[in-house]
Parts: structure tokens; C-alpha cells; sequence
């Protein structure tokens, strides 16, 4: 029978489909947080009226967003206009099987972990230039310009903000980064902190979201790259956006964050049943935590203007991260 | 609870073979693309899947980091900005449908095909391959070491070969910037 279907196997297909259905549950919820979160920002309940306090407004959307038609433009570009959903919101579910939840609970431990992740998030841009290209929309087509040029320049402090740990701990193995992480977290050294800091910006620009959300800006651009998009296609880009802040904080929780470690006393390496559910629940704790941030700062702050988010990019960001890598370097060197 | 891997298992073998026969597919329906699609977005989407199928045969091999790479490199950069390119040249509907080149042309682009294939080709069987390779632990260690030490006056050549590309392409850049007509 093991010869037939070998236990690894089903392993994986099983991970699959949990990693999967842990990406749609976080979106359906992430969604409903986002509007509660936003409404009390703003001095209302937010959404209220379909179940208590509102908790079913997510499902209640969802069910209309897959019984509303998907209607493709006229002079747009049908084929790819078709494809350009499932490309956005593929690569950060993919990227989630190297996401160490537990230390056992990782689907696979690859050792260029990071890289696998980066390579991943390259693809989104692509998903967004062809969804804002083939809309044949000035407004969409404005919202994927603005979304490369975005993309491409905080990838740069991005990388280099993620290379401040690689080199650190000497690993892109996602598991080596957690382990480097027993005694302390590298949020609270100093250069670790630089570099957290100067990531979460990042991941923030990289997500698209406010006050970097100019390649969907609604004031300028009606609702940017993806203006024609209605139905699941919407769906599918607001699902790849809810996983994609999933993907940044689990990022930021693995590399800054000590992982699934908690904090000091509290902290357990087991590998048992208890131990790896305390591990998960700390690492969705910080994960959560940081995406309650990231809605946060998105209620709060005014959207930026565009040259003013590149210069704040090449000016500010990108000298920083060289400088805080320089003097890790120099610092592992001594 | 170690992730297990016994290559023996013919299921896994039959699950290889047909990863391989896939990405084989993407690289090549993805070349077939690239070189007859009538719009010039097509044909860059067509290279960009080709190139995933090639990152895909890098992986069927055993090297991740080169995969990896493939596709941050290839796919993240190289594509993205002839798309950019291309965008910001014409949307949809009024791109032009690039015209098809004569019978002439297309004897003469099969015939170089023919010649590469053959050269490529006789190359392959002529060569006497060693051992099948092997997934190494720590390649990615060795990578860098190799770039660092043996290989250091080629990485540092291709550097320099980029420099002079960033420099030419500033110079480029300069020169539309400037003010035209007061």
C-alpha cells in the first residue's frame, strides 16, 4: 500500500490544500478586521447589520462576488485579462509552504527559503502590469505603471533589509533564521531593528497599501489596475492582497520576530503535539499582530503623492538599508 | 516526522517524469509563443512563461538556487521592464499586429534554427556525460564560495560589464531629459 501512495505524499497534498484554506480563511477574516478596524478608526461600528455585530458580512460579500458576472471589456485583451487574477493571487499562497508556522509545521524547508519567497513576489508585479495592460483603461493602465515603478524601487531596500539577517545568521533556510533566533529576536538589536523598520516600510509599498496605495488610488485613478475587474476576478486580486499581508508578516515574524519562539520564559522547542501548537500561536500572534499594524497605519496616515513616495524610496530608504548592511558586515567581521 | 524521500518509488519516478514532460512543455509552448504572437505583450508573456518552465527544469535537477534565481532575475526583472516598455508605448487597442515575415525570411530563420539545433545537438551526443547529478547539500554554500574565490575575476568582470551598462544607460536617460525648446 506505501508503495502506492507513500506517506510523504499525502503529506504534501494534505499541506497543500491546509495552506490553501488557511489563505482563504485569513482573507475572509482579514476583510472583515480591515472594516471593523476602519470603521472604529473612524467613529463607527463598521459593517453591523448581517449577523452579530456584523461577523457575516464577509460571507454574505463573498457569495455575491462569485454569483456577479465576470464581464471582460470590450477592447480589453480577454485572454489576459482572465489570467491576470489567478496570477496575483497564485504566487503568495505558493509562497506559503515555506513559512516555518510551528518548527514542525513548516511544508517545506527549503534552503533558499528567502529567495523562494522573493522570487515568488516578482511575479505579482507582472500580475499587476498585465491586469492594468489588457483592462484597456487609462485609469488601469496609470495604476500598473504606478505599480511597477512602486514595486521596483522598494524591492531594492527590501532585499537589502532581508540580506542584513541572511548575512547574519548565514542562512536563507527559513528554520536557521528561527533557530539563530533562541536567545534574543533580531528586532531588538540595533541593526536588526533598522532593518525591521526599514522592511515594514516595504512590505507596506510592496502590498500596495496606504498611504502607498497610489497604483489603486481612487481620487485619481477610480480604483487603478484593477477598475474593470468585478465578480471573483476583483476577488481573486483582494485575495492575493489579504495573503500577500499575510506573506509580509510572516516574513517579518520569521526574520525579526524570533519566529514561533515566544518571549523569554515562556518559549518552547518541542516537537510535540502541545508544544507545536504553543509555537503556532505565538508566531500567529506576532503575524496578527503586525497586520493589525499594517491596517492601522493604513487608517491613519494620508495617501503620499507619488514623487514623494519614490523620493522617500531612493533618498531615504535605500541609503539607510546600504548603510545598516555596511555596518552589519563590519560588525560580524570584528 | 522527517520529510522522507525515497527516489526508488516508481509513483515518484512517474510524478518526475511528468513534471519534467510539463515544464518541457511550458518552456517550448512558451518559445512557440514568444516568436509567433501577433502582439508584441503576448510575445513577452510567452518568453516569461518559457522561462518559468526553464526555472521548473533547473528545479526537475536538483539546483533551487538557480531556479530561484531564474525567475527573481529573469521573470522579476528582465520581463517586468520590456512589459514596462511595452506599455508605455501602446495600450491594447490600438496596439499594431506585428506583420508575418515573408517566406523568405521564415526559410532562412528555419534554416539557422536547423543549423543551431544540429550543432547543439551533435554537441549533446558527442559529449560523454558524467554521473547523473545529485541534489547537493549546501550548494547554495558552494555557489558562493565559487564566486568568491575561484571564479572572483569573472564575477567581478560581469560587475563591471553591468556598471558600464547602468553608466551607458544614465548617460542615455540624461540626455532626453534636458529641456527641449526653451
Amino acid at each position: 500500500m506505501t508503495d502506492v501512495f507513500p506517506p510523504d505524499l499525502i503529506r504534501l497534498i494534505v499541506s497543500f490544500v491546509i495552506v490553501v484554506a488557511f489563505a482563504f480563511t485569513n482573507a475572509a477574516v482579514l476583510v472583515l478586521v480591515e472594516r471593523k478596524i476602519c470603521g472604529h478608526i473612524q467613529r463607527r461600528p463598521g459593517p453591523f447589520e448581517v449577523g452579530p455585530h456584523g461577523l457575516l458580512q464577509t460571507a454574505v460579500d463573498g457569495m455575491k462576488l462569485m454569483a456577479k458576472q465576470m464581464l471582460v471589456p470590450r477592447n480589453a485583451d480577454a485572454s489576459l485579462f482572465r489570467a491576470a487574477p489567478i496570477l496575483s493571487f497564485v504566487p503568495p499562497i505558493a509562497a506559503l509552504i515555506v513559512v516555518p508556522f510551528a518548527r514542525l509545521l513548516q511544508v517545506r524547508d527549503l534552503d533558499i527559503g528567502v529567495l523562494f519567497i522573493l522570487s515568488l513576489a516578482a511575479v505579482n508585479v507582472l500580475a499587476i502590469l498585465v491586469a492594468g495592460w489588457s483592462s484597456a483603461n487609462k485609469y488601469s493602465l496609470f495604476g500598473a505603471i504606478r505599480a511597477v515603478a512602486q514595486n521596483v524601487a522598494y524591492e531594492i531596500p527590501l532585499l537589502l533589509s532581508l540580506l542584513t539577517i541572511v548575512i547574519w545568521v548565514g542562512s536563507f533556510r527559513m528554520s536557521d533564521i528561527v533557530a539563530a533566533q533562541g536567545g534574543f529576536w533580531f528586532a531588538f538589536t540595533p541593526m536588526g531593528f533598522v532593518a525591521f523598520l526599514v522592511y515594514f516600510i516595504c512590505g507596506i509599498a510592496e502590498t500596495n497599501r496606504a498611504p502607498f496605495d497610489l497604483p489603486e488610488a481612487e481620487s485619481e485613478l477610480t480604483a487603478g489596475f484593477h477598475t474593470e475587474y468585478a465578480g471573483m476576478g476583483f476577488g481573486l486580486f483582494f485575495l492575493g492582497e489579504y495573503t500577500n499581508m499575510l506573506l509580509v508578516s510572516a516574513i517579518a515574524t520569521t526574520l525579526f520576530l524570533g519566529g514561533w519562539n515566544g518571549p523569554a520564559f515562556l518559549t518552547t522547542t518541542g516537537t510535540g503535539f502541545w508544544a507545536t501548537v504553543i509555537q503556532t500561536l505565538w508566531f500567529l500572534a506576532k503575524v496578527y499582530g503586525l497586520i493589525v499594524v499594517m491596517i492601522w497605519v493604513r487608517w491613519t496616515y494620508p495617501r503620499v503623492r507619488f514623487d514623494q513616495l519614490l523620493n522617500f524610496c531612493w533618498k531615504i530608504l535605500i541609503p539607510i538599508s546600504m548603510a545598516n548592511l555596511a555596518v552589519t558586515a563590519v560588525w560580524l567581521k570584528l | 516526522m522527517t520529510f522522507t524521500f525515497d527516489p526508488s518509488l516508481r509513483l515518484y519516478i512517474y510524478l518526475a517524469d511528468a513534471a519534467f514532460l510539463g515544464f518541457v512543455f511550458l518552456a517550448l509552448a512558451g518559445g512557440v509563443v514568444a516568436v509567433g504572437a501577433k502582439r508584441l505583450i503576448h510575445a513577452v508573456l510567452g518568453l516569461a512563461t518559457s522561462l518559468v518552465g526553464v526555472a521548473g527544469l533547473y528545479v526537475y535537477l536538483g539546483t533551487h538556487f538557480i531556479a530561484a534565481m531564474q525567475i527573481l532575475i529573469y521573470v522579476g526583472a528582465v520581463c517586468i521592464s520590456i512589459v514596462f516598455a511595452v506599455m508605455l508605448a501602446r495600450p491594447p487597442s490600438e496596439a499594431e499586429k506585428v506583420p508575418r515575415a515573408g517566406p523568405g525570411k521564415l526559410a532562412a530563420g528555419f534554416g539557422v534554427g536547423l543549423f543551431a539545433a544540429l550543432v547543439l545537438g551533435s554537441a549533446v551526443l558527442a559529449t560523454r556525460w558524467q554521473a547523473e547529478p545529485t541534489a547537493v547539500e549546501g550548494t547554495l554554500q558552494q555557489v558562493g564560495e565559487g564566486l568568491l574565490t575561484r571564479y572572483a575575476f569573472v564575477f567581478e568582470l560581469i560587475s563591471l560589464v553591468l556598471l558600464v551598462a547602468i553608466v551607458g544607460s544614465v548617460v542615455l536617460a540624461r540626455r532626453g531629459r534636458r529641456p527641449t525648446g526653451g
